[in-house]
């Protein structure tokens, strides 16, 4: 009996010890965690948006979206965090839009794990910067081996397709979704 | 009684004798998953070794009160607990170091480095000793660690802590970078380093002989060998 009560103790008192410091650590740091989260998600909101000045979060859209406003405070579109999977993982995206959804501003790939190289080729200005104005109707599509020849194509990376794919149909995925939130746009 | 060893040697035998990688092999996973650099490496080495200093100065200290039965379950405690603080510090300061290790420093709780530490050393040695055995191990894993990431990263990215070293013509060897690097550049320097030891035994063996011989000893069998320690 004196055996269990003295486990008992020490395991309490073990528990008890160790939540109380992370508590106080927990105090400590939890408001930093926040300021750099925020940080980050407002660079990366300007990142697509590059006259921003100001951003109001649309809630209630079932994922994270923006609205963007430039200096004069009025609106220059969107900025839509959207993600899918890519060749390994996750693929993060923040997507600038414009106000009426039919075109890119730019793309910012927040987070990714796809085969150094190759796939994060998508991290690159000659993949990335062609959603630079990119008209997104009817639907952003993939094109291998010519010269995109219309407003709403993307040339495909060699050896990486699947990434490059990836990254088109999050964006087409996010955008459909974003229309059918705010009503707007051409249907399909 | 175990002969007691002096305190330096209780620091330097795991950098190199009883190298928790090399030697011990323990601690495997975050050795291959987070060396794609140099600054990776040293950073995982960094938050391993905090972790294994205070867990095992404080279950040296508290060892006696501890029953038996439960040792584990509060070991797992006060490693959890470090290693909790050390992810919420590097979150709320080093943010981008906290992202390149992402999952790796939580999963530190369940490094068999310190446990396996806590366990063999700390439990059953002062605090004073514990900590120095510790603080051998963490700078043994930290060389192991960085000397891995650096080969890696000249090799995978033509760089060495983001400083470049190889020139532009150096086509990068993607495979160092991934997964399968790792193993490859952990396998050959294992390797070379069994190939070592072997061959600096086999020298002291053979001098050892060859001086048996010159004072005229008439039988060098394995026994005799074995006594002299080689």
């Amino acid at each position: 009996m004196k055996q269990v009560t003295h486990i008992i103790a020490t395991l309490t008192l073990i528990g008890v010890i160790a939540g109380g410091s992370l508590s106080l650590v927990n105090n400590w740091a939890a408001p930093k965690i926040a300021i750099n989260q925020k940080a980050e998600t407002e660079r990366a909101i300007y990142l697509v948006h590059l006259d921003g000045k100001r951003y109001e979060e649309i809630k209630n859209a079932g994922f994270e979206v923006y609205k963007v406003f430039n200096e004069a405070d009025s609106s220059v579109g969107y900025s839509l965090v959207y993600s899918g999977n890519g060749f390994q993982g996750k693929i993060k995206l923040m997507i600038g839009l414009t106000e009426d959804l039919n075109k890119t501003t730019s793309i910012e790939v927040l987070e990714q794990s796809e085969t150094p190289g190759l796939g994060t080729k998508i991290l690159e200005p000659p993949y990335k910067d062609q959603y630079k104005g990119l008209v997104t109707t009817p639907a952003i599509k993939l094109v291998k081996g010519v010269e995109p020849s219309n407003p709403y194509e993307v040339q495909s990376i060699t050896g990486a397709t699947i990434s490059a794919r990836a990254v088109v149909t999050i964006v087409n995925e996010g955008i459909s979704k974003l229309r059918a939130v705010e009503n707007k746009g051409a249907s399909k | 009684m175990k002969k007691q060893v002096t305190l330096l040697r209780e620091f330097t035998k795991g950098l190199w004798e009883t190298n928790p990688v090399f030697k011990q092999i323990l601690g495997m996973c975050p050795t291959l998953a987070v060396t794609v650099s140099a600054i990776n490496g040293i950073a995982m080495a960094l938050a391993t070794t905090f972790v294994l200093v205070f867990s095992s100065l404080l279950i040296s200290i508290v060892r006696k009160w501890i029953p038996n039965q439960v040792r584990i379950a509060s070991y797992i405690v006060i490693i959890a607990t470090f290693v909790t603080i050390v992810d919420l510090v590097m979150k709320a300061q080093f943010v981008e170091l906290s992202k390149a290790l992402g999952p790796f420093i939580p999963l530190i709780v369940v490094n068999c480095i310190i446990l396996g530490r806590a366990e063999a050393f700390a439990s059953k040695n002062n605090p004073l000793r514990s900590v120095l055995d510790a603080l051998g191990n963490g700078v043994g894993f930290l060389i192991s660690l960085f000397a891995l990431g650096s080969i890696r990263e000249i090799i995978g990215s033509r760089t060495i802590l983001g400083y470049q070293v190889l020139p532009n013509g150096f086509e990068p060897w993607l495979i160092m970078i991934l997964p399968a690097g790792a193993f490859l550049t952990l396998g050959l320097m294992m390797g070379f380093a069994n190939m070592y030891i072997e061959r600096k035994k086999n020298l002291e063996r053979e001098a050892l002989i060859a001086q048996y011989r010159r004072v005229g000893k008439e039988e060098i069998t394995d026994e005799v060998l074995k006594e002299a320690g080689v």
